[in-house]
C-alpha cells in the first residue's frame, strides 16, 4: 500500500516538472517574448490579456513530426493506400458495371434472408433501393460509390474493432486503457482527422475510408465488449464447469450470445460511417455527399434536397438490413426464461 | 480415503485477502473483518469429508458461503488458503490444462438458474460436456438421447431452452450433468428456483437416479426439508463457518447450537425419523404389553405408522425386511422423539 502511494507521489512530481518544462519551452521559443525577464515584473500588462509568449508550440511540433513521419515511413502509407484503393475500385467497379436491376435484386435477397424472411421489410428495402436511382439517374452511381467506401470502412472496423472489443471484455486493465482512446476518437471533430488523412494519403477515397474507420469503430468496440460482458454469468460458469477452454468458451458461448449486441454495434457503425462519408465529400470524396455540396455551392435547393433524400434512403436500406438481422438473432436466442 | 476432502479452507473476498488472513485466523468474525478492513469472509476454516457414493447436502441461509464452498470443489473460485483433495489429488496443484481436464472428466455441475446455453438445442446442451471431452457428434447425440430419456424429456430434444418450462429446463441441466459420466456431481441450489410441486418431483427423480448411479453428490440448498430428504450427511454453514456435520437424524436430535436449533425448529420430525432410530432393541425391552402389537418395518418413517398407533394405542414391533424382530416402540419413545427440544 505504501509503495503505491509513493509511486503516485513521484508521478505527480514528474507531471509538475513536465509542466514547468513546457512553460519554459513555450517562453523561450516564442518570438514575441519581452526582451528581458525583468520586463515581466515591471510591466504587468500581460496579466490583462493572454500574452503571446504563453503559447505551447504544439502546432509546430506536430507539423514537424508529421513531415518526418511522411518522409521516413511514406512507403508504408503508400502501401496501405494502394491496397485500400485496389479493394475499393474492385468493389465499386463490380457494383457499377453490374446492371442496376441485378443490384436491386441482390439487395432484396440480402434483406430477405437477413430479416428472417420478413416480407414487409424486404419489400420496403427493395423500394427504397429502387427510389435512390429513381430520384435522379446520377444518384445510382453516386450511391454505389458511397456504399463502396462505407463497406470497405466497415470491413476495417470489423477486422480491427471486434478483436479489440474481445480483448477489452477479457481484462479490466485493457479496458481502462482503451476506453479513453475511444472517447477521444468520438469527441475529436471529424475534420481534424480528415486533414492528416489527406496529408498521408492524398485527396480522394482513401483518407475518407481512414477517417470513416476512426469515426465509426468506437461503437462497435464498445458494444462487442459490452455484449460479451453481459452474457449471463451462470452460463459462463456452466461452460467453465464442464471444462471449456478459453477459446471454446469465446467462440462456442460468448460470441454467439453476444451477437445481438454486436449486430447492434455493426448497425451503429454503419450509420456513423454513412454520416462520415457524406462529410468526407469536403475533401473531394465522390459520392452522394458531393451532390449535397454542389447543391449548396450553387444554392440549388432542389438538388441538395434530392441528394439529401437519397442519403436518407440509403441509410434506411442499410439500417433495415443490419437492424433486422440483429432482431432475428435476438428472437431466436432469447435468454433462458427466469422464474 | 474420502472422495472429497476439504482441509482448513478459507476464502476472503476483497482487494488484498492475504493481508486479512492473520486476523481471520485469530478468530475475528465476519462483521469485525468487514468493518475493519472492508473484506468479506466467504469461508472461515471449513474442513469436511465426503465419502464415495453419498449425497452430501450443504445447508445454510443465503450469504452463509454455501455456493462459494461448492465452487471451490471445481475451482470456479480459488480459496485464499487451505487444501482441497478430490480422490487424493490436491486440486490446487493442478495447472491450467490439468484443471480443464479435471473439470471435463471428474465433476459436473447443475446450477440454480439452470445455466443452459440459450443458443443450443436441448440435445446440444446435454451433449456439451461430451463435446468438451472431445467425443464425436454421433457418440454425443447417442449418449445425450439416453440421458434425455432418463430425465423424461423425450421428444423435446430439438427444442431450445426458452421453449421449456422451468422444471423441464432443470431436467436438461440434470441430464447435461449426468451425460459426462463423472463420479461427482455438484448441485448448486439446483431445485430452489422451481415451484414446490415440481421441486418435490425433481427430488424424487434425483433419488431414483441416485439409487441406480451411486454418484457422489454435493447438494447445496437453503431448504431443510429438501436436505433431510436427499442427504446422507448434512453440513450446516453459518457466516462462512461450518457449524455442524451429521446425518439428518443427528442434526434434528442434537442440534449443535442456536442457529441449527432455529433451523430445525419447525421441521416435521415424524417425516424424517425412521422407526429403527427410536426403537428399543429387543433384548433391552422387558415388561411391555405385547398383546396388541403393530408390525412396522424398520425403515418406515414415524409419519407412516403414527395414525395406526394413535387409533389403537398399541405398541409397535419393529421388524426388518425378512420379518426378524429388531425392537419395540412404546408411546414413551414416540413422545420423546416427537417433542421439540
Amino acid at each position: 500500500m505504501k509503495l503505491r502511494k509513493d509511486k503516485k507521489f513521484f508521478f505527480n512530481i514528474g507531471l509538475l516538472f513536465i509542466f514547468i518544462w513546457l512553460l519554459i519551452i513555450s517562453y523561450s521559443s516564442s518570438k514575441r517574448k519581452p526582451e528581458t525577464v525583468g520586463d515581466l515584473i515591471n510591466d504587468f500588462s500581460w496579466l490583462q490579456k493572454w500574452p503571446k509568449w504563453l503559447d505551447l508550440p504544439l502546432m509546430k511540433w506536430i507539423n514537424i513530426g508529421f513531415k518526418k513521419l511522411n518522409e521516413t515511413y511514406g512507403f508504408i502509407f503508400e502501401a496501405i493506400n494502394n491496397f485500400l484503393l485496389a479493394m475499393l475500385m474492385a468493389l465499386k467497379n463490380f457494383l457499377i458495371l453490374a446492371p442496376w436491376p441485378a443490384v436491386v435484386l441482390g439487395v432484396v435477397v440480402i434483406a430477405y434472408f437477413a430479416s428472417g424472411r420478413k416480407i414487409r421489410t424486404t419489400v420496403f428495402v427493395g423500394f427504397c433501393t429502387f427510389f435512390i436511382g429513381f430520384l435522379h439517374p446520377i444518384f445510382w452511381t453516386k450511391a454505389i460509390e458511397t456504399t463502396a467506401i462505407m463497406l470497405i470502412s466497415i470491413f476495417l472496423c470489423l477486422v480491427f474493432g471486434m478483436p479489440v472489443g474481445i480483448l477489452m471484455s477479457r481484462a479490466e486493465r485493457v479496458r481502462n486503457k482503451i476506453l479513453p482512446v475511444l472517447d477521444l476518437m468520438q469527441t475529436i471533430p471529424a475534420f481534424v482527422y480528415l486533414i492528416p488523412g489527406i496529408m498521408l494519403f492524398g485527396l480522394g477515397a482513401v483518407p475518407a475510408i481512414i477517417a470513416t474507420f476512426i469515426y465509426a469503430v468506437p461503437p462497435l468496440v464498445r458494444l462487442t465488449d459490452l455484449g460479451i460482458r453481459l452474457v449471463d454469468k451462470e452460463v459462463i460458469e456452466a461452460a467453465d464447469a464442464f471444462g471449456a477452454s478459453k477459446k471454446q468458451k469465446l467462440w462456442g458461448v460468448q460470441m454467439p450470445l453476444a451477437l445481438p449486441n454486436i449486430m447492434q454495434g455493426i448497425n451503429q457503425c454503419t450509420m456513423m460511417a454513412l454520416s462520415m462519408v457524406v462529410i468526407a465529400s469536403m475533401i473531394g470524396t465522390r459520392g452522394l455527399g458531393d451532390e449535397v455540396l454542389l447543391g449548396l455551392q450553387q444554392l440549388n435547393v432542389g438538388r441538395a434536397a434530392e441528394a439529401g433524400i437519397a442519403i436518407v434512403l440509403l441509410a434506411i436500406v442499410l439500417d433495415r438490413i443490419t437492424q433486422s438481422y440483429g432482431e432475428t438473432l435476438q428472437e431466436r436466442r432469447a435468454p433462458v426464461k427466469k422464474k | 480415503m474420502s472422495k472429497i476432502e476439504i482441509n482448513n479452507v478459507y476464502k476472503i473476498f476483497g482487494n488484498n485477502p492475504n493481508s486479512v488472513m492473520p486476523m481471520v485466523r485469530d478468530g475475528a468474525n465476519k462483521e469485525e473483518v468487514l468493518e475493519k478492513t472492508g473484506h468479506t469472509v466467504g469461508l472461515d476454516n471449513v474442513s469436511l469429508k465426503i465419502e464415495e457414493g453419498e449425497t452430501f447436502v450443504c445447508m445454510g441461509l443465503s450469504g452463509s458461503g454455501k455456493s462459494t464452498l461448492i465452487r471451490h470443489l471445481n475451482r470456479l473460485i480459488d480459496p485464499t488458503d487451505g487444501e482441497i483433495l478430490v480422490e487424493g489429488t490436491n486440486v490446487m496443484s493442478l495447472n491450467k490444462e490439468q484443471l480443464i481436464d479435471f473439470r471435463r472428466h471428474k465433476m459436473s455441475m447443475v446450477f440454480q438458474r439452470f445455466g443452459l446455453f440459450p443458443h443450443k438445442t436441448v440435445m446440444q446442451n446435454v451433449g456439451y460436456g461430451l463435446e468438451m471431452q472431445g467425443k464425436t457428434e454421433i457418440e454425443r447425440n447417442k449418449i445425450a438421447m439416453e440421458k434425455i430419456d432418463a430425465v423424461g424429456l423425450n421428444g423435446f430434444e430439438n427444442q431450445f431452452p426458452n421453449q421449456l418450462s422451468g422444471g423441464m429446463q432443470q431436467r436438461v441441466g440434470l441430464a447435461r450433468a449426468l451425460a459426462t459420466n463423472s463420479d461427482i456431481m455438484l448441485m448448486d441450489e439446483a431445485f430452489s428456483a422451481l415451484d414446490p410441486l415440481i421441486r418435490s418431483d425433481m427430488q424424487k427423480q434425483l433419488l431414483e437416479l441416485q439409487s441406480e448411479l451411486k454418484k457422489t453428490i454435493v447438494f447445496i440448498t437453503h431448504d431443510l426439508d429438501e436436505s433431510l430428504r436427499l442427504g446422507d450427511h448434512i453440513g450446516i454453514l453459518n457466516a462462512g463457518k461450518l457449524v455442524q456435520v451429521g446425518t439428518p437424524v443427528e442434526i434434528i436430535m442434537n442440534p449443535a447450537d442456536e442457529y441449527v436449533k432455529a433451523f430445525v425448529k419447525d421441521v416435521n420430525r415424524a417425516k424424517v425419523i425412521k422407526a429403527k432410530i427410536i426403537m428399543k432393541n429387543a433384548n433391552e425391552v422387558n415388561g411391555i404389553d405385547k398383546t396388541n402389537l403393530i408390525k412396522v418395518n424398520e425403515d418406515q418413517f414415524i409419519e407412516e405408522f403414527l395414525p395406526k398407533i394413535v387409533c389403537s394405542s398399541a405398541n409397535c414391533e419393529v421388524v426388518d425386511k425378512n420379518g426378524n424382530i429388531k425392537g419395540y416402540i412404546t408411546n414413551k419413545e414416540l413422545q420423546s422423539s416427537l417433542t421439540k427440544s
